[in-house]
Formats: structure tokens, sequence, C-alpha cells
């Protein structure tokens, strides 16, 4: 026959194929390896770092040893709770509407679009949104400001998961409420939110973490303080801020108070993720999409 | 030209479930046999390892003897060699969509080397004459996407796609069974035409199918060969009882 | 329960949820309004200019955007080219090869690398990073590759080439777990059908995965991109914040997003703050565009029909 393959050809052929399978390999190798590097040297540093201070005392100024970064942590609960609490009725509203009102109707489509597309804003964007919005009209930094800054960050995902979610819910489960003549506003409430919940809540909890970690919508929202949070209308401390803040200093005591300030931070998202994937099996990154 | 198959002591698993147990049969060259057999009786599982196609399934795996001409296929050959032997065309149309009608037909030879624009031209038109798909193709050869085809035009291509490498042996898994009855047709016309120069296995769960091209049947039950014969013989005088049910309708 | 009340409860119920969901559209033009108004100063001042002129001069009232332009662009496709060939392997790896018990823990793996956030992946740099491209890449790179002219100047371990290796950490997951999704999408009967003209794993990768993925992958590398372009702690910390146009890859240089970062709260003046506005108006409107193209794209073979040419 003539054109049967010769044993040359085959063996290049082997060879590239060994060649391709080294390197998908390697780059598997190549991209958890820093993250191991990552969490490794945080551990280290952070533990060596840590101590019962660093969760009761407030910052000392520069020069004096010692000192902690409670006010950050409560700081940064403050925040984040304001920001859950305006964020995830919202995202979880429009979650609704999209599955339970929105079916594959274009106004549905487009606004599951604008929550993507929303997604893919730079938090910094946030920030200067929030500061334009909030903070020049108030003429002060507030915490407020930066709980409405992470509460447009949560929507979209809060909206995504909860349609997702929703849409696990059996329909016959609704029909047999809707049958009994109960209304669907009920049936929603009581039936299908119910029955989807555990799914809504890892929904948050994932959006919660994307948005734990932020930094750069607190540069001109929160703005930073060393004393412990007063009132929602004033500037806050929060502990993303307050590791860059140190990060970026020439002294070493502030470089160790960042690095327990990162232990922290990474912990507490790290948890929440895990617990998130070990419930629904999801991923970080299939929140938003 | 084709060559025959023998294969003995054949058995197959896909994880814990024994999908083929001891299949012992010879398969004749340049000849079409059909394989038939209700759904899940290890028919698809058998062709599959003709072209040891069933162990790219992760959880899947064969053991036995299959001879195609003189070469133990499990022993002496690597699986890449054993496919460009024996081509496969498959129960949905499967095209490359984002390749055009020519490059559907020589992707097997360029996989295999060949750069020579004039004999790649001549392949392609040969194969494509060969699975009388030529002259409904011939002016957009280059143009068209070969997912641009209608269903049975698509199945065809990719009959003409597995013989462009010159195989010696075709294997079918039910290839007409997603499509429609003049399209069927074609196809049972094409098996005629081609069992002369290929030696083909055709699945299917269609037993006129079978009378219409097949010189030899196989009837498989639940993983077992239950009987294997020359078709006039199976559809007229099956030895087995089980056989006789299935053929007569008298089975699930 | 009222038939009559259960109609009222449920329209208002039906409109509180549009409601919700109207909210993310009012989001979106109330941040485009806002920023569009704070930064009307700047936009008038200096016109589309303003995306043209390569000096930034606080002191005299100059402002121009393009250091941060070019120092952004050039960040992200230097990011884009570490990480696009890492993903896409990960991505294969992962579909195509690994075992399916390593499956779920690798990718479970490298989506941590997302939720580590970016002022940590900023401290981290500052202290391992930037002391290892100092000492030892940094080095490497001007002996083996000075030739190219790439690695001119003093390196000092932050700037250009630090900021884009840790911003190729931080885009890999996103990128990697989008192609992984439009990789699985690709139906089996393309392998099968690669595989049984006789080709080799990789020759299956190539022409019955890669090839019908394209355009979702292509959707995942913009994806990639727009998160790299508005990236901003990690970057600031590390890329020397300098507003010129850099000269070498170990060149300090800015960021459109790095720049409203550091100068924003230390802006004296009202067009001082309303250039840094428009600058953050640039960046949301071009990272719409880029999402919105990505998200068309990963939609079409996602959920699209993938079997369609193109």
């Amino acid at each position: 026959m003539p054109h049967r393959p010769s044993r040359a050809n085959v063996g290049r052929r082997q060879a590239a194929n060994h060649l391709f399978s080294v390197l998908a390999i390697l780059s598997t190798v190549l991209v958890i390896a820093p993250l191991f590097a990552i969490l490794v040297y945080l551990l280290f540093q952070g533990v060596r770092s840590l101590n019962v201070a660093f969760f009761t005392h407030l910052p000392r100024p520069v020069g004096e040893p010692g000192g902690g970064m409670a006010n950050s942590i409560v700081g940064s609960g403050i925040i984040l709770a304001l920001a859950s609490l305006l964020g995830i009725p919202v995202g979880i509203g429009a979650g609704i509407y999209l599955y339970e009102f929105g079916g594959g109707k274009t106004l549905a489509n487009a606004i599951r679009f604008t929550a993507d597309v929303l997604n893919g804003v730079p938090s910094i964007v946030m920030g200067i949104a929030a500061y334009s919005l909030i903070v020049v009209p108030q003429k002060h930094f507030s915490a407020f400001a930066a709980g409405v800054a992470l509460a447009i960050m949560m929507v979209p995902t809060v909206t995504r998961t909860t349609e997702e979610m929703l849409a696990t819910v059996p329909n016959a489960v609704r029909e047999a409420a809707l049958g009994l003549g109960i209304p669907k506003w009920r049936t929603v409430m009581t039936v299908s939110l119910k029955t989807a919940s555990p799914g809504i809540i890892t929904g948050c909890m994932l959006a919660f973490a994307r948005v734990a970690g932020e930094t750069a919508p607190l540069l001109f929202t929160a703005f930073g303080n060393q004393f412990w949070p007063a009132s929602l209308n004033e500037p806050i401390a929060a502990l993303p801020l307050q590791i860059f803040v140190y990060a970026v200093s020439p002294y070493d005591e502030w470089h160790r108070l960042a690095w327990a300030g990162a232990l922290v931070l990474i912990v507490l998202i790290m948890v929440s993720v895990t617990l998130v994937r070990v419930v629904t099996g999801r991923g970080m990154l299939n929140g938003g999409h | 030209m084709g060559v025959g198959i023998e294969v003995e002591d054949l058995n197959a698993w896909y994880g814990q479930t024994h999908t083929l147990k001891g299949i012992n049969l010879q398969i004749p060259a340049n000849s079409a046999t059909a394989l038939i057999g209700p759904s899940g009786c290890g028919k698809s599982t058998f062709v599959r390892c003709l072209n040891r196609m069933h162990e790219t399934n992760p959880v899947a795996r064969a053991e036995g003897t299959v001879r195609v001409g003189n070469v133990d296929i499990y022993k002496d050959a690597s699986p890449v060699e054993v496919r460009r032997r024996i081509g496969m065309v498959f129960e949905r149309p499967n095209p490359f969509p984002t390749m055009s009608i020519y490059d559907n037909v020589a992707s097997g030879l360029k996989l295999n080397g060949f750069r020579n624009k004039r004999v790649l031209d001549e392949v392609v038109e040969r194969s494509l004459r060969q699975a009388a798909l030529w002259d409904e193709v011939k002016d957009h050869l280059k143009s068209k996407s070969g997912a641009s085809l209608s269903g049975g035009q698509q199945q065809r291509l990719c009959i003409a796609r597995a013989i462009a490498v010159d195989p010696e042996v075709l294997l079918m898994d039910e290839p007409a069974s997603a499509l429609d009855p003049v399209s069927t047709a074609k196809i049972e016309d094409l098996i005629f035409q081609l069992k002369d120069e290929y030696t083909i296995v055709i699945v299917t769960h269609n037993m006129q199918q079978a009378a219409r091209v097949a010189e030899k049947t196989g009837f498989f039950l639940s993983g077992h060969l239950v009987e294997f014969d020359s078709t006039h013989k199976i559809f007229t005088n099956p030895s087995d009882k089980r056989t006789e049910d299935y053929i007569t309708g008298r089975f699930g | 329960m009222q038939r009559g009340s259960g109609g009222v409860a449920d329209r208002t119920f039906a409109a509180l949820m549009l409601g919700c969901a109207l909210s993310i559209f009012a989001i979106v033009a109330l941040i485009l309004g806002i920023l569009i108004l704070r930064s009307r100063l700047s936009l008038h001042e200096f016109g589309f200019s303003f995306f043209l002129r390569s000096d930034w001069d606080p002191v005299r009232g100059s402002f121009g955007a393009v250091p941060f332009i070019w120092g952004t662009l050039a960040s992200a496709f230097l990011a884009l080219l570490i990480a696009v060939p890492l993903a896409l392997g990960v991505a294969v790896f992962i579909n195509e090869m690994c075992p399916r018990a390593l499956r779920t823990p690798i990718s479970f793996l490298t989506e941590l690398l997302a939720a580590i956030p970016s002022v940590v992946y900023g401290l981290w740099a500052i202290f391992v990073l930037v002391p290892i491209m100092r000492r030892s890449v940094g080095p490497f790179l001007k002996k083996f590759f000075g030739w190219t002219g790439l690695f001119h100047g003093p390196n000092f371990g932050i700037g250009l080439l630090t900021a884009s290796m840790i911003l190729a950490i931080m885009v890999l997951p996103v990128i990697s777990s989008i192609a992984r999704d439009v990789i699985k999408a690709v139906p089996n009967t393309q392998r099968e059908g690669v595989l049984a003209l006789g080709a080799t794993r990789w020759e299956m990768v190539r022409i019955g995965v890669l090839r019908n993925a394209r355009i979702g992958i292509v959707g995942a590398v913009i994806l990639g991109l727009g998160r790299a372009l508005g990236e901003t702690m990690a970057v600031t910390m590390v890329i020397g914040n300098h507003a010129a146009i850099p000269k070498s890859l170990f060149a300090p240089a800015y960021t459109l997003a790095s720049v409203i970062a550091n100068e924003f709260t230390e802006a004296t003046g009202d067009l001082y703050l309303s250039a840094l506005i428009e600058i953050g108006l640039a960046l949301f409107l071009v990272t719409i565009v880029v999402n919105a193209i990505a998200r068309l794209l990963v939609f079409m073979v996602t959920r699209g029909n993938t079997a369609r040419a193109v």
C-alpha cells in the first residue's frame, strides 16, 4: 500500500506524546508549587508572630514593641457583617427573580449577563465608586461606605448561586405546594428557598470569602483607624488594610504583625472555602459564573 | 485488502461489571459480519475491544487474544498502531467541526505524516468517492465544515475519514441508528460496496439491517456470544433457542 | 388564606424580587454615572488627550495616563504569557490525563490559589519573591538573556517582571478553571473520533480537544486578562510605582489600578482627584468590555452548540 505509515513517523509522534505528558505534569506541579510556597511560608512566619496580644491589643506606635490588631479584626467583622446584611438579601432576591420569575426571558438573560460582567469589575473601581457616592457627600470616610463597596461585590456571586441552587429544587415540589392553594410568594419562601437553603448558604459563604480579603475597596472608604470602632460613620480599621499598611512599612515589628494578620485572614478564608467545597463539592471560582 | 480476525477467550470489564465473558470467534476477511443482540448485551464492548478503544475508558479493561491478520493486537502492537490499521465509525456521526470536509478526510493521513498535497488530494477524492459522498461535496471541499453536512452525509464523511488511512478492518458501531431511513439505506449500500475491500464488523440492533448486509451474524446475550453462523442460518434456522426467541421478537 | 390577599401579596413579592434583580443594572449604571460625574473636571480639561499624554505631574497640574496604560498592558500581557501555557497544561492534565481520584484534589488546590487575598500575595512577594528576583532570577536572566535588551538597567527585585509573575500566579486559577469547563464540554465522541484514527494522546488533545475548545479557551484567557488589568494590591506592592514608560523588564512601572491605590488619598486639588477618577472610569469601561467579550465566548462553547463549526 502506498501510504502505510513509516516507523520513523511513529517514533517522532510517540516522542511528542511523551513531551506533552511531561509538560502537562510539569505545569501542574508549577501551579501547585506557589500555593505551598505561600502557605508554608505564611504559616511559618504567622505562627511565629501570633500571640494573645495580637487578638486583644490595639496597635502601638512605631518603636513600641508588642501591640495587636484587635481593632482591625473587630473592624473587619463589622464591615463584613454590614456588607453581608446589605448584599445577601439583594443577591438572593435577584436570584429568586431569575429562577422563579425570569425564566428564559430577555430581561433575565440581560441581568445574568450584567451580574457576570459586574463580577469582573476590579475591586478598586468599587472603592472609588463608593468613595464618590458616599464618602464625598458625607465628607468623611466610614465603615458604612466600606460595607456598601463590599456588598456590591457580593451581589453577583450570591445572585448566580441562588439561581443555580433554586434550579436544583424539583418542580414537583413547587407544583405540590401551588396545587394546595398556597400562594406563589409563600411557596417560594417556604418551599423553594427552604429546600435550596444549604446551597444558598454556601453560596453566601463563598461570596463572603471572596470579599473578606479585599483591600482595594477599603482604601478610600474604611481608610483605617488606630482605635476601636465606635460608629459606622467613622473611619474604621480593617484586617486586610492593616496588613497592607504594615507590609509596606519599613519596620520589622510591623512586618511581624503583617504576617500574623495575613495568617488569621487566610485561615478565616480557607475555613469557609473548604467548608463550601466539602458541603457542596463546588469550587471557589464556579460561584460567580 | 482486509484481513481476518481471530478472537480467543476475550473477557472485558467495566469497573466491577463483567461485560464480555469468554468470547471465541473467527471473522472472515473481506466480508461483512453483523453483531446483534439486545442493548447491554456486550456487542458494542466487543467491537471496541477489536481496536482497543475499550481501554480508553479509565475503568475498563480487557483480557484475551485478538489476532488481526497475524498480529496479536494486545501483545505485539501499540494501541496507536492498532487503531490506524482498524478503522472505526461510531453511532453518532462525529466529524471534526473545526475542520473543512477535505481536512476531515485527510486528518488521519496528516497524523501519519503525509504532507504531499498530490497524494492527499488523490486519497481524499478516492475516499469520498468510495463513501458515495464525492458528488455531493466536491464543490465545497475546503470551504464547508464537516459539521455543516446533514446527519447522513456526516456519517458518510466519517466513513470516508476512516477508510482514507487504508485500514484492514472497518468497525461500525450502530452506524445508522441515529439516521433517517433514506440515509440508512445509503449507508447499507455503502457497506455492501466496501466489503469487497475491507473486513467489516457492524454492530446493529436492527435485525433487517444485519440480514441485508452481512454474510455472517453473531448473536450476543448478557456478555456471551450465543451463536455465530452464516446470516442465513441465524435468521432461518438458529441452533439456539435464545437466538430464535430474539429474532422472532419473543425476547425483551 | 384569602385568594384576594394572596394575589396582592404575590404581585408585591414578584415586584420586590424584580427590584432586587434590577438593582444589578442600577449598580452598574450608578457606578458609571458617578465616575463620569466625578471625573468631569479632568474629562473637560484634557478630553481624549488624557489617554495620549505621557506626563503625570501633579505639582504642575499636568495629567496624562500613558505610563499607566503602558504599565497595565505590559504587566497583564507578560502575566498572561506566563500563566496561559501553565493554566492550559493544568486544565488538560486534570481533564485528560489525571487519574480520576486525583481530579478533585488537584482542582481544589488550583482553586485555593484564587482564595488567597491579593494583599497576602503582595506580602509574600515583598518578602520572598522580590529577594529571589534580586539575587537569583534577575542576575540569571541578565547573564543569559541580556542580549535581548529586555533586562537592561539595575535590578532591585521590584519592577515590571516581578509584578507580572505575581499577577500570573493570581490569574492562573481563573484561566485554568474556565479552560477546564470548556474542555469538559467537548463531547467525548470527538476524542474517540481522533483516537480511532490512530492518534496518540497528545494528538487527541490537540485535534479533538484544544481545537474544538479554542473559542472557549480564548474566552478564558480574556477573562484572565480582565482580572490582570484590574488587579491592584499585589501589583502596587511590587511594581515600583514609577510613572514612566518602563525601558526594561527590571524597571519600575505603574498601572492604572496601582496609581489609584497609591495616590487617591493623597490627591490634593480637584483636578488631581478628578484625573484619578477618570483612570478608574477607564478601568471600569475596559474591564466591562473585556469581561463581556469573554463571557460571550465562554457561553458559546459551554451552553451553545459545541458541534457547530466556526
